[in-house]
């Protein structure tokens, strides 16, 4: 008998060599199978082999070591990690969302049934609308997107609105550097998302979805692809969800590199096959939105959470996390981290203890000197702040935010002043063009911390920036040009060394902090 | 405004007939779609390799739109590609988590080593969703990781320059 192996085909994996590894255990007579990735991924390629006791897992196998692991030679070295499933990383975690990414084959839907897959949409068609959206709005689950908007609010707004068509779309362009939560989920178990989509439609009265997916993820396009079809083929998807007579249409757009088209109602226009220019809001998506129809827009992690939400009940889901952030958050390790990956766990959990505790400090074996947390658009915070707990509201106090749950991490040769012209840069390059203080502003960013950095009229240039800070945040239509200031003035207040500047001149100048830095939703508008 | 602006006028190449029908024919097929301008052009790139100027007029005429809407959209998108590719493509990401592990190195020596290259283009990307693993970046489409100077020019040594 061969033995069972598995391999991942996460893109992550595939990118350290995951693919030739598969090859070569097939070669050597073992049976692979390819699962999503752990999300460890500083093991990857993390080859498991299934033994009595579970599935044990041999960390970064290379293609010429196979032989020797399928003989046990690796058995007794460090590169064993043992029973996967008892790894303390992972089995710290509290996956819900991610409870079968890693686990099962991606696009195996007898599997994703026998693991709970698919008890969420069963409940769901045995509801009324009003009442599938009631679970969704007592769980307290909010946009994971980083806007952080009650789901539940947002659906119901679709299901009361009058329209010969209702869309549900899914943001899946995860352009935030150091986030990847949304493509290793459509990767290693793409019918929850397709699970948590069909509900919506259900709940709402939607008949089409659209998956809108970047064009950066090739893997994560051709795994949903396939996901798709076998749903339509098992009829999950198609005239009759589930037998139930009620129809339900899926398809997936691939982005084309633009980077705003993360911004919900300019995803909405590329979609529909436009410039991925911004609408200004109200109208709000949920009444006027893909070809002005009622639309339900939410990201994939959001969308992911929906199944278990209906396959426990609202209440459960509620019972997980702290304050007003409800469940778990998968949040993301990434950048000069040690232990970098996924970790979902309840909301609450310090930042101390993801960087610390399941990141184990910089992978360059530095000091820690500062995280990003929420993407390019989020705040800049140093060591002294790793006591923050993980909640929308803490981080909006502190002048940060929690956004998609990604964690940059720097270590002590990051040159703040640097990452903050490199905010206003991105934030020129990226900018759609339709609103002047994020088209100009950023321009005029990167120019202005040029001057303060090379101490041209230092101080007058600093009450400039703080000043043009101020402008795009009030005066941008979306969230780009409105909280490409909150990395800047974190960096600012943080790190004003690295500006030139002493401690004192950068706090008198520093002001308060802006409407959106402490508003619940992060200065997104829902 | 487009961020990267039209781009240099692509190189006059005759009307060609051939890729005219061709493209006609993948505008037709998915015509019927919602929201048809993106998947068409996807699909352009991908049986062609890049847009041509003289698809455009095809494209808008398919879809009953204006060129202007349709240059507009090309133009819009960092994917759309108007001139040909070249042998080979390398593609590095730049963004924070990548910088945090010394993406700009990598970067700085692609640089220098393809300046003026003929048959490699070094684009930037940023955020190719690898940023455990970086400095992240693709070579001819292939995700990698890990990107320093060194193994970027191991991994590249069969090309020519």
């Amino acid at each position: 008998m061969s033995a069972v192996v598995w391999v991942p085909c996460d893109a992550a994996a595939v990118s350290v060599g995951a693919d030739a590894v598969a090859e070569a255990l097939t070669a050597a007579g073992a049976t692979v199978r390819r699962n999503g990735s752990r999300g460890m991924l500083w093991l990857e390629p993390l080859v498991e082999v299934e033994t009595e006791r579970g599935r044990v897992g041999y960390a970064n196998v290379a293609p010429a070591e196979v032989a020797g692991l399928l003989a046990g030679d690796l058995d007794d070295g460090e590169r064993c990690v043992g029973v996967v499933d008892d790894y303390p990383w992972l089995a710290r975690q509290h996956r819900v969302s991610f409870a079968r990414v890693g686990v099962i084959e991606p696009t195996d839907l007898a599997a994703y049934r026998e693991r709970g897959g698919l008890a969420g949409l069963e409940r769901a068609l045995t509801l009324s609308g009003e009442d599938v959206v009631r679970e969704v709005t007592d769980s307290g689950l909010r946009g994971r997107g980083g806007a952080g908007f009650p789901a539940g609010i947002k659906w119901e707004t679709v299901r009361t609105a009058e329209a010969d068509v209702k869309f549900v779309c899914c943001n899946a362009d995860e352009g935030d550097s150091g986030t990847f939560a949304d493509r290793m989920l459509i990767e290693g178990d793409p019918f929850t998302l397709i699970e948590g989509m069909t509900i919506a439609a259900v709940a709402t009265g939607a008949s089409e979805g659209f998956v809108y997916l970047r064009s950066e993820y090739p893997h994560a396009i051709r795994t949903l692809r396939r996901a798709i079809d076998i749903a339509y083929a098992h009829g999950v998807l198609g005239e009759s969800v589930l037998g139930s007579g009620r129809r339900f249409d899926l398809d997936v757009r691939v982005g084309a590199g633009a980077y705003i088209c993360g911004e919900e109602t300019s995803m909405l226009e590329s979609l529909q096959g436009r410039r991925g220019e911004v609408r200004a809001k109200p109208p709000i998506p949920a009444l006027h939105g893909l070809f002005g129809r009622p639309t339900v827009v939410n990201n994939v992690l959001t969308l992911s959470a929906v199944p278990m939400v209906l396959a426990d009940g609202g209440a459960a889901y509620a019972a997980l996390g702290t304050g007003r952030s409800r469940g778990t958050q998968v949040f993301q390790l990434a950048g000069n981290v040690a232990r970098g990956g996924v970790v979902e766990t309840d909301f609450g959990i310090t930042l101390g203890e993801l960087v610390e505790g399941f990141g184990g400090g910089t992978a360059s074996g530095r000091p820690v000197k500062a995280v990003q947390v929420g993407g390019p658009l989020g705040a800049y915070l140093p060591p002294a702040r790793f006591g923050l707990p993980m909640d929308y509201e803490a981080f909006a106090e502190a002048g940060a935010m929690v956004g998609h749950g990604g964690i940059v991490v720097f270590d002590d040769s990051m040159d703040a002043g640097a990452m903050a012209r490199f905010a206003m840069e991105f934030c020129a390059k990226e900018s759609c063009g339709k609103c002047t203080p994020c088209r100009i502003g950023s321009t005029r960013g990167v120019e202005v911390i040029d001057r303060i950095r090379g101490g041209v009229q230092r101080e007058a240039n600093l009450v400039l920036l703080e000043d043009l800070c101020a402008t795009m945040t009030k005066g941008s239509l979306c969230a780009m040009g409105g909280l490409t200031p909150m990395p800047v003035r974190s960096a600012l207040e943080h790190f004003p060394e690295d500006f030139g500047v002493d401690a004192g001149t950068a706090d008198a100048v520093a002001g308060e902090m802006p409407e959106s830095a402490t508003s619940t939703d992060g200065g997104a508008r829902p | 405004m487009p961020q990267r602006g039209p781009g240099p006028a692509p190189t006059a190449a005759p009307a060609d007939a051939v890729r005219a029908a061709s493209v006609r024919g993948i505008a037709e097929e998915l015509a019927g779609l919602r929201g048809p301008l993106l998947p068409v052009l996807h699909a352009v790139l991908e049986r062609h390799g890049y847009v041509h100027d003289d698809d455009v007029p095809v494209i808008a005429d398919v879809l009953n739109l204006s060129r202007a809407d349709v240059l507009g959209v090309v133009s819009f998108y960092h994917d759309f590609r108007r001139t040909p590719p070249t042998a080979h493509r390398v593609t590095l990401c730049r963004a924070e988590a990548c910088q945090a592990r010394g993406g700009e190195a990598t970067y700085a020596a692609a640089t220098d080593r393809w300046a003026g290259s003929s048959d490699v283009e070094l684009g930037e990307v940023f955020c190719l969703g690898n940023c455990a693993l970086g400095p992240a970046g693709t070579l001819d489409g292939a995700l990698h990781a890990r990107l320093t100077p060194e193994r970027l020019e191991a991994l590249t040594a069969g090309w020519d320059r």
